[in-house]
């Protein structure tokens, strides 16, 4: 139909003014689209725990350990399946600029505990066979070129000394949102330097992961290895890896709460700038719409050429938003890859780009739609010459 | 109602604008009928009300009262959304500016109205082939209006006026933005639309060599018609 031809022409009359719009909305949407990505990765390690997962810790807090013995205790509770163990070992690898997280672990339980975590099985068997030996993420041991076989050394930092490990293994994850950049290795090396370095700190472990058979019977068994200890000198707080994990995300709230603000201003400035746009469009454009309107094109025709046109701006403006998401996030994620393992753009972060596009493309048009389908046709024949 | 020879019957109109707290009376109190087939123009100075009753004739003003018949239908007691159909097939408009929409074609300007009807694209065609061999451009109907001069333009403005073959043409100074040439060419073309195809015309014009054009020529001031 004509009006399409009229639209998509009156799209790209003013080259300039247009290309500089779509510019400015596919800035916005970038933007936008990375403080989503932010938000999201923040979230991923929730979406990516699992309901069978518990983790038991030191009701004062998690820098507090647990003795060793409570293993057993864990172990004989109804519908437990399976209970591993580890520490946050807090290393660092030559400098503190090459920050990843690293764990001492219970190796055959833990990586049981994980499927998420894919690995080679004859290296899954070189790692359990040798003490000193570890496993790190594929995107961990691109980042530093290691190899399987190579001495990696760690400098201990609630653990002092020089810590050397052999890489055994290399896991990959079962989907983009598992992490990729840890590091583990076996609870026992540490556990038996410790034993000879400072007898005081062995046999206690950081957090009990707690595999269980049946998700609905979380409360219940959290409750019951709760009860246990309750009483005792290290009393336990257990909960679902989920909660966990929000816990740790709730000390960072106020941070993602300033994301998500800053996200609906740079929402309300695409607004803003198609609305400019369409405004000055619809005023330079008021005697032709009223020649329209005196052949006969009734106000809702004059409607949908206007909000045609915003829409295909702004969806102009979200379509290069999106392309340039990519390789953003990608650039993001090398940057930042210390404390963005995963930064993977979501497909509902796309959605919404796009929703927003059309949102921001009906409403910068509503009023100077308004304003020419209401405009008197004498009045608006007399914008012209 | 009106009378077999009247297309256009006219009856008491009032017309007034407000400009601030002031209300300015346009047209007072007008009546009068233009013949089927007529060619009238419309002289005065401005702001005698002359392009105001064209408008109201046109459909695309309404009057503070009275009453305009044209071809039998009243169009003061239509709505708006049927004031536009009324419109789209019964005037065809000719405007000082050409008033033509720059990012179409002429053949596309031209098509324009015919959008509004339930024409085929083959029959639209049709229509527009012979519309722009009647103004002579049928060489130009792929050029766009910055590539055509004044006269070549409201030559393809007076084409979209007649190509859904309406019952009344009005014309608001249609040689007012044209040299002497490109203006007796219009007004040529305008003769011969009233000629051969009966079209009745109403034109508003300043120019009295223009107005020489048209069977009658009638005078409004302040509102009024003269004697």
């Amino acid at each position: 139909m004509i009006l399409w031809k009229i639209i998509f022409k009156n799209a790209f009359r003013h080259k300039l003014r247009t290309a500089l719009t779509v510019l400015a909305v596919a800035v916005a949407i970038l933007a936008f689209g990375l403080l989503r990505t932010v938000i999201s990765t923040w979230y991923a390690s929730v979406e990516t725990s699992s309901a069978t997962r518990l983790i038991t810790r030191n009701a004062v807090s998690i820098t507090f350990p647990l003795p060793l013995s409570y293993y057993s205790k864990i172990r004989q509770v109804d519908h437990v399946e399976m209970v591993s163990y580890g520490n946050w070992f807090g290393g660092i690898y030559i400098t503190e600029e090459n920050f990843f997280a690293n764990f001492a672990v219970e190796p055959e339980t833990y990586l049981e505990l994980y499927p998420e975590y894919l690995i080679d099985e004859d290296q899954r068997s070189s790692f359990l066979r040798d003490r000193r030996g570890f496993i790190a993420g594929r995107q961990l041991v691109e980042r530093f070129g290691w190899e399987v076989g190579d001495i990696v050394t760690l400098e201990g930092t609630i653990y002092p000394g020089n810590w050397e490990f052999q890489l055994q293994a290399v896991y990959r994850g079962r989907d983009e949102n598992v992490d990729e950049s840890q590091f583990f290795f076996h609870w026992e090396y540490l556990n038996e330097t410790l034993e000879e370095t400072d007898p005081a700190m062995a046999d206690q472990v950081g957090y009990y992961l707690v595999g269980i058979t049946d998700p609905d019977m979380a409360a219940q068994v959290a409750g019951e290895i709760d009860a246990l200890f309750a009483n005792s000198p290290a009393e336990t707080i257990t909960e679902t890896e989920e909660s966990f994990v929000l816990g740790f995300i709730s000390m960072t709230e106020t941070i993602i709460e300033v994301i998500r603000i800053v996200s609906l201003v740079v929402i309300v400035i695409i607004l803003a700038v198609v609305a400019n746009t369409m405004a000055m469009t619809t005023r330079e454009r008021t005697g032709e719409y009223a020649v329209l309107k005196t052949l006969g094109y009734s106000g809702g025709q004059i409607t949908f050429l206007i909000m045609g046109e915003a829409l295909i701006i702004s969806l102009c403006g979200a379509l290069l938003g999106i392309l340039l998401t990519y390789p953003a996030a990608q650039g993001f994620r090398q940057a930042l890859r210390a404390f963005f393992p995963t930064f993977n753009v979501q497909p509902d972060t796309i959605l919404i780009d796009l929703g927003i596009a059309v949102i921001v493309g009906i409403a910068a048009s509503l009023i100077p739609s308004r304003q020419a389908v209401r405009i008197r046709i004498a009045e608006g024949l007399r914008r012209i010459g | 109602m009106e009378s077999a020879s009247n297309i256009v019957e006219i009856r008491n109109i009032c017309k007034s604008y407000r400009r601030g707290e002031h209300t300015i009376a346009v047209l007072n109190d007008i009546s009068f009928d233009i013949a089927r087939g007529e060619f009238l123009a419309i002289m005065g100075p401005s702001g005698s009300g002359k392009s105001t009753l064209l408008n109201l004739i046109a459909g695309i003003d309404r009057a503070d009262s009275g009453s305009i018949v044209v071809n039998d239908e009243d169009i003061t007691a239509l709505s708006e959304s049927e004031l536009a159909g009324w419109r789209a097939d019964n005037v065809g408009f000719i405007f000082q500016f050409y008033n033509l929409i720059p990012v179409l074609t002429a053949a596309e300007n031209i098509d324009l109205p015919l959008h509004l009807t339930g024409l085929t694209r083959a029959q639209r065609r049709e229509h527009v082939e012979a519309a722009l061999e009647m103004v002579n451009l049928t060489a130009r109907s792929e050029h766009y209006p910055s590539q055509l001069s004044g006269g070549e333009q409201q030559r393809v403005a007076i084409a979209r006026a007649i190509v859904i073959d309406p019952v009344i043409l009005v014309a608001d100074e249609p040689t007012g933005d044209l040299d002497r040439a490109s203006a007796e060419d219009i007004l040529g073309l305008m003769e011969r639309m009233n000629r051969e195809l009966n079209k009745t015309i109403v034109m508003v014009t300043h120019d009295p060599h223009a107005a020489r054009s048209a069977h009658l020529v009638r005078h409004l001031e302040k509102g009024e018609f003269s004697p």
